[in-house]
């Protein structure tokens, strides 16, 4: 029997998902206008969702830390921007994190968590283990979601914030809302 | 034959109306303010690598305005993957102004990878980025600041400038300070 086959695929076929209904009806509401994402599995049915609205830009980076310098740039020019990543994607941004405590620029970022429950990759395991001390240390006020009930209100919670007291903000989406990865396929 | 960095910089900003100003860290802020201190430069005085993307949000968000980054070879490299991602938009409005002497002017003059044959007009081209030219000469500024300031296509300007380093002219420190006093004269403040 191949190993993988073990591992139940849960829900790992559907799309879109309630919760990032949920995320994409926030970003309508409070006027988010530019979502910049590296992409991640977690992401893909929000990535969908905005790639289809008319309203929204996406842009696609070669690195997280693109996205910070392009949602400062997207403030200082009156546009309100929610970046998208993985865990890991953290990691990568953490001197960029200085021009947004430099400027108090208000900032969102939506995390999917790897390497925190049946993580199949051994390698997602050191950043997810540290993506939230590693916001914390850099300034962030660090939300998160477990429950796909709880999703929107977080991540309205979490704009309002950004944008009203002028704060870097992240939201950690469990990788328990995913669910497991199949690795059969 | 080499660009003077310092006239190049102020040719570039002379008679510039509402154009929006990102310059990068190191000589290309000290070069700004020494062209004239103005309320839409945005002196990125850190965040190395992130000057060509600032400019990328500005420019989608402020359309009507043309908007400028000015930055070195050394911070253009540690953003390169800024011209892939550009390259989706290509605003109309947006300009990379680098100044390329293939040096770390900031920290010793070390050489840079274009000082060992990387050619940063050709990578943004490879990147799919169509209107890019390497200037070698300052007579050629003036008709590049005219292409900018006519909003027509996005532009990417190497100026091979000459080696050296010039008198650090000190612009606002303070982020909080640049980024207000900016979005007040852009009127972008909510």
């Amino acid at each position: 029997m191949n190993q993988h086959s073990v591992i139940p695929s849960a829900d790992v076929g559907q799309v879109i998902r309630p919760w990032q209904r949920d995320i994409h009806a926030c970003f309508t509401a409070a006027d988010i206008t530019h979502v910049p994402f590296v992409p991640d599995a977690g992401h893909k049915g929000l990535i969908k969702l905005c790639e289809a609205d008319p309203a929204v830009t996406t842009t696609v980076m070669t690195t997280e830390e693109e996205g910070i310098a392009l949602a400062t740039g997207l403030w200082l020019g009156g546009r309100r921007s929610v970046m998208l990543m993985q865990s890991s994607g953290v990691g990568n941004c953490v001197n960029l994190f200085s021009l947004l405590e430099n400027c108090r620029a208000p900032f969102v970022t939506l995390v999917t968590m790897r390497g925190e429950f049946a993580e199949f990759n051994p390698w997602q395991i050191p950043m997810g283990k540290r993506t939230g001390a590693v916001l914390e240390l850099m300034g962030f006020d660090v939300y998160r979601a477990d429950e796909a009930g709880a999703v929107g209100d977080t991540v309205r919670g979490a704009i309002d914030h950004a944008f009203f007291s002028r704060r870097p903000v992240a939201v950690l989406l469990a990788q328990r809302l995913i669910g497991r990865k199949d690795w059969s396929k | 034959m080499t660009i003077e960095r310092r006239r190049a910089v102020a040719d570039l900003l002379a008679e510039r109306g509402d154009l929006l100003l990102v310059a990068g860290l190191g000589s290309p802020v000290y070069d700004a303010f020494a062209a004239g201190d103005h309320d839409l430069n945005f002196y990125n005085w850190g965040a190395m690598g992130s000057a060509a993307m600032i400019a990328l949000g500005l420019a989608l968000a402020q359309p009507d305005r043309p908007v400028i980054a000015i930055t070195g070879d050394g911070e253009m490299l540690m953003g390169i993957g800024a011209f892939a991602t550009i390259a989706q938009h290509r605003p109309p409005n947006l300009s990379i102004v680098v100044l390329d002497n293939g040096q770390y002017a900031e920290t010793g003059m070390q050489p840079t990878a274009t000082s060992f044959g990387v050619d940063l007009a050709a990578v943004a081209t490879a990147c799919g980025l169509p209107d890019v030219v390497t200037l070698q000469s300052n007579n050629e500024i003036a008709a590049l600041r005219t292409r900018i300031q006519a909003r027509r296509g996005m532009v990417v300007a190497v100026l091979k400038i000459a080696l050296g380093d010039q008198p650090h002219t000190i612009p606002l420190r303070d982020g909080v300070e640049i980024a207000g006093r900016f979005m007040r004269h852009a009127a972008t403040m909510p």
